[in-house]
């Protein structure tokens, strides 16, 4: 009962805190927004007369003092809506999301790569250290931190699609809509199109979670616990799996979700190679043609994507392991 | 453990590197590269910055190797009729060149931090620390894509590409100095506890004289270790931001910027324009790293033996 408090506790001063970094960052949206963008540009062009402009700007609000214009700016964020975009004409927050389920599928995909290679190889190269197999798997990690993502993906392309044109190598191919959600892994089409870009956002990650998974398993294996384990009779795979790869996997939760905007960085690229018509994308298109109210959605909706993350693993790793201290977790 | 006593043993380096093959021809491949970018406008037979020098009718000449490649060209040439191989020189001058300042200012920034964080403690400490734990969250790839993806959009791609090494050093330069805080802080406080800084404190030396004099010298290896290391990111990052068309202008272009603008060639057949730069970065991003951790055992005793 005291621990349920306690935990309700800690939920609810990570909220607190989630909030106050959102705010921080729609702070800076609306610096940026009313520092670099025209709004009257959004809405009526270049070639309208001064007066008109100055009538209108009055008629908007846009001549009120910085401070009544932050306040009207969070209300409307509180309600959804961060603006118009100049190249869509459409709510920016609607054309930010309607990209999201492409970059969502694209992380997916590679996610899933990651947790099959990782977890085998990683769990490989802790048991048998000094194995053939070890060193095979630590120089490929070692080999895939120095090759930058994009040149992965072009080489890729150049290989399997320009030489061997066994797979496509841009779009998302053949799409299906399920509601709101445009999917592409219900179709053949949709899923040849996403392997090369998974493969490619999946060889950027692998390697730091090799060694992540490598080093919390040797950790583990030096516990008493899993000599314990073996001294009562337990297989080698059992005491592996059971028992020091679940202790292992906690860390893992931890660093993993650190590593969100990184990896978000890295779907950028990603969609940049194969031009993956996902947030990133978007976001390129964006800075190229100047969209300012488009931009800095994408940057309040990627920002409140880190902020859920971090909370949600701070919960998770509170309740994998009862010993996180509730008072020292920042 | 300083610099000072390793370089004495030719020996024991000369043993060292006969058992890592790797970083010996990581080491000769860095040092030949490093020549040819810094004597670059000897080498190279083409000045690539200067358009009016290109023909059109030279444009996409495969390398020397596939049929209908022009002696003039060894490695081929772009859209442009620019000579690849000059290109990749000076590209990869550009490239070096800002990995290293960015480099610079993070070690400027984060030893001096992470050395008061360790000798100082307590509240500079966890200052320090909390700064850095801050600073680190926010993924630096992201964040440089950001203010640079501001700076385009704000000030225009001209504006951008006039500034783009400056810019890059510094986006780079900044958003990693906790790396160097947190190596210097905790070599730092490992060396303020041994008993020549107490002799030094007693002597009556001002804490600036400790810190600069004493255990500056004796933190520099793990310092030189993660400044490789970091070196190699400086210039993964400045090639993506590049890439993405928020780094160096195609007019001075970096291997990151020759990467992109060969890129649109490839469905052409004319793939060498992308992936030799592509190639060449690899090649020195896998140098540097093979070094970095050669270093790092060389200056670590214990893990020399192995």
């Amino acid at each position: 009962m005291k621990a349920l408090a306690a935990g309700a506790a800690f939920f609810a001063r990570r909220l607190f805190q989630a909030l106050l970094v959102m705010l921080a960052i729609l702070v800076i949206a609306f610096a940026v927004r009313t520092s670099l963008g025209d709004p009257l540009r959004e809405i009526m062009g270049q070639a309208v007369p001064e007066s008109e402009r100055a009538e209108l700007r009055h008629e908007l609000g846009l001549d009120a003092p910085w401070p009544v214009q932050l306040a009207r700016y969070l209300g409307d964020a509180a309600t959804g809506d961060l603006g118009t975009s100049i190249i869509y004409k459409k709510p920016t927050v609607a054309a930010v999301l309607a990209k999201f389920p492409a970059s969502f599928e694209l992380v997916l995909g590679a996610s899933l790569i990651v947790l099959l290679l990782s977890l085998p190889g990683g769990v490989y190269a802790a048991v048998r250290p000094g194995a053939l197999g070890t060193k095979l798997v630590l120089s490929v990690s070692v080999l895939g931190i120095s090759v930058p993502v994009f040149v992965t993906g072009i080489i890729l392309i150049t290989v399997f699609s320009v030489w061997l044109g066994w797979l496509p190598a841009f779009g998302r191919g053949e799409t299906v809509d399920l509601g709101p959600w445009q999917t592409g892994l219900l179709t053949r089409d949709g899923l040849e199109h996403l392997l090369l870009p998974a493969l490619t956002l999946s060889s950027i990650m692998l390697p730091l979670f090799i060694r992540l998974v490598r080093g919390a398993m040797l950790d583990e294996l030096g516990h008493d616990y899993v000599r314990t384990a073996r001294a009562k009779g337990a297989s080698p795979l059992r005491v592996w799996l059971v028992h020091a790869l679940r202790n292992a996997l906690l860390p893992l939760v931890a660093v993993g979700g650190l590593q969100v905007g990184t990896l978000i960085a890295y779907t950028l690229l990603t969609e940049t190679v194969f031009q993956w018509p996902g947030m990133g994308f978007l976001f390129l298109e964006a800075v190229t043609r100047a969209d300012i109210p488009l931009i800095t959605t994408y940057l309040v909706l990627v920002g409140l994507l880190f902020v859920i993350t971090n909370t949600i693993v701070d919960l998770v790793s509170l309740m994998l392991d009862p010993r996180v201290s509730l008072e020292a977790t920042p | 453990m300083s610099l000072a006593v390793t370089r004495t043993r030719p020996r024991a380096l000369a043993t060292f590197a006969a058992a890592r093959p790797g970083a010996v021809i990581a080491s000769l491949l860095l040092g030949i590269v490093a020549l040819a970018c810094l004597f670059a406008p000897l080498i190279a037979p083409q000045d690539p910055f200067d358009l009016s020098s290109f023909d059109l009718l030279d444009s996409e000449l495969p390398p020397f190797w596939q049929e209908g490649s022009d002696a003039r060209f060894v490695l081929g040439t772009d859209a442009q009729g620019r000579d690849l191989f000059s290109a990749i020189l000076y590209g990869t001058r550009i490239s070096l060149l800002v990995g290293i300042l960015a480099v610079v200012i993070q070690a400027a920034i984060g030893v001096p931090l992470g050395l008061c964080a360790g000798y100082f403690r307590g509240r500079v400490d966890s200052m320090v620390s909390r700064a850095a734990d801050i600073q680190l969250s926010l993924s630096t790839l992201m964040m440089a894509i950001i203010v640079m993806a501001l700076v385009r959009a704000g000030f225009g791609g001209e504006v951008l590409g006039r500034f783009a090494v400056p810019l890059l050093v510094l986006v780079i330069g900044l958003a990693e100095w906790p790396v160097f805080a947190r190596t210097a802080r905790a070599a730092t406080l490992v060396e303020g506890a041994k008993d020549y800084v107490r002799a030094a404190r007693a002597l009556g030396s001002t804490d600036g004289a400790i810190v600069r004099r004493h255990i500056l010298p004796n933190i520099l290896s793990p310092l030189v270790v993660v400044a490789t290391t970091q070196v190699a990111g400086a210039i993964m990052a400045e090639a993506a931001l590049s890439f993405l068309g928020l780094g160096m202008p195609v007019t001075k272009p970096s291997l990151g910027t020759l990467i992109r603008s060969g890129y649109d060639l490839m469905f052409a057949g004319a793939w060498w324009v992308t992936v030799l730069p592509g190639l060449v970065l690899i090649g020195v991003l896998i140098s540097v790293n093979v070094l970095g951790d050669a270093l790092r055992d060389w200056l670590d005793p214990r893990r020399r033996t192995r």
